[in-house]
């Protein structure tokens, strides 16, 4: 860890310290691990450059969680809308899901990784996606429709307080800071 | 906690016209009006929505799957040339939507976290009352006070961030930068430009005053202190024990297994503080000036187990301790004569310090359990488990990271939303009186086993206990061999050990005879009925101990107390190894072998962590009669670790049943401070008030009470200064009053 330390410039160190929930320690782990996704020709300039998305997928932290896809989504800053991510995209990731996040921001990203369809809010199809991701791809673990129908009757009765049928942010930061659990599943350590 | 929401309205020129706006006082007709105006907006959307997808399906049909609203959200200024259809004014309007933009737009989070900050200043600067208007009352426009963002561009709301950011002070100002949900790269610029433009006002505000030499150097030396107490901070951080390791027992099998080692590490931590008192004030000044006694006799691998032999006369047991003024030159000189010693070495009470470190360590981890049990009671209090919508957004453990367990969590959650599907639909259709009053009767039926059972046990230990003095008896008029006599001492701990082992899984079978309806009742059933076994069996054990005066074969009964703890706590730790290796290694083989499954067992996580609180209890009763039996609780918990997580690792499967984690441990710390601390506080202070120290042994030989010696203490210190009698009083009406004692308890929680 030692040598990849020189690699990043201490005040963009110290910047990053600053602006993430990460520490020093964490950073340059960050750093190690990302630049082993790297070709080994890129590796000198890690924090300009781009890794495809199916390389940030081969990551153990990654690999099997059901909400890949759309983490690289929200998280990617590429332009080409190629879910490709950049070091400070892999640092923004990291802080949002670290121990010392607020539970804020975590409802926060947690809102944007539930929104399939990126429309801004949370609506059935998006509710239906989400249930469909958290259990499983198999066939004999998913809900029939009749369930998929009373879950998410349930869901909007108990979460859309302006009952307009979907749930926006505010609807879903009110519903998880009522679980004194969210903080700690959502959480990835490196 | 989520923040009241602040909503960039743009409200229509048409509904001011209507007359006077809602009161915020009549709060129905402002939630209908609020209603309204989101599905005026909404329908405006909807129009807008279809239009475009209309558009796009003439453009390219490829982005027909996934509409992309985001184009929409986000008020670029390139926009208009795409959608042409559409004025600046509409896109304006269907970007600032409330239910659509908060937390999406770049605009509106710049928006809502400017607003944010000139909440932040004006909090600080607040009008006095005088000033403010009599018909002043909050409306929904006040949010829209410093910003109105219908009508600015990206650009000039950046602009307006930066300003509100400046006018922070600096610590509000990187705290509000650190939590605003921008990327990374925006952060930087928005930092750039705010310390850019702060190096800038720096240079207009007038010349500081040149430092004094002296001031010069007080500020590199705080500095220099500063960042040196930094690096020690980082050093701490990065030294963190056993991480990787749970890091991977927390990937494969989740919160609820992953919390038993931290509380593992928890107990390890507690016990190491314990030692580290006792040892630096009372063991190594002991250790330093041996007591003139009889030689020892050979050390044999038997006393790792019985405790006796080579280690009765050791450090390790009461009996070792003295009872004089370590390193006093005066030891050897009558009472009352004048010390001729010109420079006295430091004198050092042991007996004062044996009863002040054992007071010490429990004071402090008294401390440290009340703190922790609070904390995690305020966590857990706001959990209401019952909601679907909780369960389904809350659950996913993102820590879990092997393929397998992923594939378990996702079939666990199926089975959970599925059961509380079923649960939902049953509360629509009531049990039958006749089901109801069956089902009651079996647990009616089932909880008397439970409890007869408990107190078959503890009757089976009283009567096996008197047995034991018995055949003790018999030995010693004997004179039977030494292996033989402690041979028999060891049965008592084996019995106990072998209950607390088997008991349990009688009350699974009972468990599973009941049929709870909710797994989470179960689990706390199963909870309650080991803890009155344990609880009961230790009463009993107890109450021997403090009879032990008239049973112990040799003179002095503390160290005979000493050695039994000692014995208990050995044999729990073969127990559990035993546990483990039955349990887990070849109840796999059985399933794996001989049923052909593939299922593993499961790891009882209430049942371990049940046991490791027993465990616990016995050190914290054992403190005062063995000083060391923290060092050894604390080389058991280690090996436990590792040996647990091996044996986790290789034998078992991910649990099946649904497992709160902050309710759990909150139960759990509740269970470590309440019967197992407050029982072994209260067994401690009991001995101290009223038990007669042996004669010939330990620190308090030849007195009253233990507790006589601190008395004497505080009569010597009246005596010799008569300035600190106010620290004497304090010191009678705090300590002798337990009352006091009680309620100062009390309020710490």
């Amino acid at each position: 860890m030692g040598g990849s330390a020189s690699l990043i410039p201490r005040d963009l160190l110290g910047e990053y310290q600053e602006l993430t929930f990460l520490s020093k320690q964490e950073i340059l782990l960050a750093y190690k691990r990302f630049s082993e996704l790297l070709p080994k020709d890129e590796r000198e300039n890690g924090w300009s450059a781009r890794v495809p998305k199916s390389q940030i997928l081969t990551l153990p932290e990654l690999r099997a969680n059901p909400f890949q896809h759309r983490i690289c989504r929200v998280f990617s800053t590429s332009d080409t809308r190629d879910d490709s991510m950049s070091f400070e995209d892999f640092l923004d990731m990291l802080s949002v899901f670290s121990d010392s996040a607020t539970s804020d921001i975590k409802s926060h990203y947690a809102f944007r990784i539930f929104d399939f369809d990126e429309d801004g809010t949370l609506d059935r199809k998006d509710l239906e996606q989400l249930v469909n991701c958290l259990t499983g791809q198999g066939e004999e673990s998913r809900l029939s429709s009749e369930e998929m129908e009373q879950l998410i009757q349930n869901i909007l009765e108990e979460s859309d307080i302006d009952k307009d049928g979907t749930i926006n942010l505010s609807e879903f930061q009110h519903v998880v800071s009522r679980s004194p659990d969210f903080a700690s599943s959502f959480k990835i350590v490196l | 906690m989520s923040q009241p929401p602040s909503i960039t309205l743009s409200v229509p020129e048409g509904s001011e016209s209507d007359g006077q706006e809602p009161s915020p006082d009549n709060e129905r007709a402002l939630h209908t009006s609020f209603h309204q105006l989101i599905l005026e907006q909404s329908s405006l959307i909807e129009a807008g929505l279809e239009l475009e997808l209309q558009e796009r399906s003439r453009e390219s049909p490829a982005y027909l799957a996934v509409p992309d609203a985001r184009a929409v959200a986000w008020p670029e200024p390139g926009q208009s040339e795409e959608h042409p259809s559409y004025s600046p004014a509409t896109l304006q309007i269907l970007a600032s939507m409330p239910s659509r933009t908060i937390g999406h737009s770049l605009g509106a989070i710049i928006s809502q976290y400017c607003n944010r900050t000139a909440r932040l200043r004006r909090q600080s600067v607040r009008p006095p009352l005088q000033q403010l208007c009599r018909t002043a009352r909050p409306t929904l426009r006040q949010y829209d006070l410093e910003t109105d963002p219908a009508s600015a561009t990206l650009e000039e709301k950046w602009r307006q961030l930066v300003k509100e950011l400046l006018s922070l002070p600096p610590s509000q100002r990187s705290h509000v930068l650190l939590t605003m949900p921008l990327h990374l790269e925006e952060k930087r610029n928005l930092r750039r430009k705010v310390s850019g433009q702060r190096v800038t006002l720096r240079q207009h505000t007038h010349h500081w005053a040149p430092f004094s030499s002296c001031a010069w150097s007080k500020f590199c030396i705080v500095l220099g202190c500063r960042g040196l107490w930094y690096r020690l901070l980082s050093l701490l951080r990065a030294a963190r024990p056993w991480h990787y390791a749970l890091k991977q027992i927390g990937g494969r099998f989740g919160s609820s297994v992953l919390s038993y080692f931290l509380f593992l590490k928890t107990l390890l931590m507690l016990n190491f503080l314990s030692f580290f008192i006792l040892l630096a004030f009372v063991v190594v000044p002991q250790a330093v000036h041996p007591p003139a006694s009889v030689s020892p006799p050979p050390f044999t691998g038997l006393e790792l187990l019985t405790g006796g032999g080579h280690f009765t006369h050791s450090l390790l047991y009461y009996g070792y301790y003295s009872n004089i003024t370590l390193n006093d030159p005066c030891s050897s000189s009558p009472k009352g004569s004048v010390c001729p010693l010109a420079h006295p070495p430091l004198p050092y009470n042991l007996p004062l310090a044996y009863l002040f470190s054992i007071g010490v360590s429990f004071l402090v981890t008294c401390i440290l359990l009340v703190y922790s049990v609070s904390r995690s009671f305020r966590e857990s209090v706001r959990s209401s488990t019952e909601e679907l919508a909780i369960k389904v957004f809350c659950t996913w453990d993102f820590k879990v990271i092997q393929r397998r367990s992923v594939k378990l969590q996702c079939e666990n959650i199926c089975t959970l939303l599925k059961e509380l599907l079923v649960e939902r639909r049953s509360r629509s259709h009531p049990q039958s009186c006749s089901q109801r009053l069956g089902h009651g009767l079996v647990m009616l039926l089932a909880w008397a086993l439970a409890l007869g059972s408990v107190s078959g046990s503890v009757l089976a230990v009283h009567f096996f206990l008197e047995h034991m003095h018995t055949v003790q008896q018999e030995q010693q008029a004997q004179d039977s061999g030494r292996w033989q006599q402690e041979a028999v001492l060891l049965v008592l701990p084996l019995v106990v050990s072998l209950l607390n082992a088997l008991m349990p899984y009688l009350f699974n079978f009972l468990a599973m005879w009941e049929k709870q309806d909710s797994p989470v009742t179960q689990l706390y059933v199963a909870i309650i009925r080991n803890l009155i076994l344990k609880t009961m069996v230790l009463i009993l054990l107890c109450y021997q101990w403090l009879n032990r005066s008239v049973t112990c074969s040799t003179e002095c009964w503390e160290t005979c107390v000493g050695q039994d703890l000692y014995r208990f706590m050995v044999m729990d730790f073969i127990f559990t190894l035993l546990d483990t290796l039955f349990g887990e290694l070849i109840w796999r083989l059985i399933l794996e072998k001989k049923v052909k499954t593939k299922r593993r067992p499961e790891f009882d996580v209430a049942r371990n962590v049940l046991e490791l609180i027993y465990g616990q209890t016995l050190t914290w009763l054992g403190i005062l009669y063995a000083p060391l039996l923290p060092a050894v609780q604390m080389l058991k918990l280690l090996l436990l670790f590792y040996i647990k997580k091996t044996s986790l690792m290789r034998n078992c499967q991910s649990p099946s049943k649904p497992w709160q984690a902050s309710r759990m441990s909150t139960i759990f710390n509740t269970l470590l401070c309440f019967p197992s601390f407050l029982g072994a506080a209260a067994f401690l202070s009991y001995t101290i008030w009223t038990a007669h120290p042996s004669e010939t042994c330990g620190p308090f030989r030849g007195l009253e009470t233990i507790y006589e010696s601190g008395k004497r203490w505080v009569l010597v210190l009246e005596k010799s200064n008569p300035n600190i009698t106010w620290f004497a009083w304090v010191y009678q009406n705090l300590l002798e009053n337990t009352s006091l004692l009680f309620f100062m308890s009390v309020a710490l929680m």
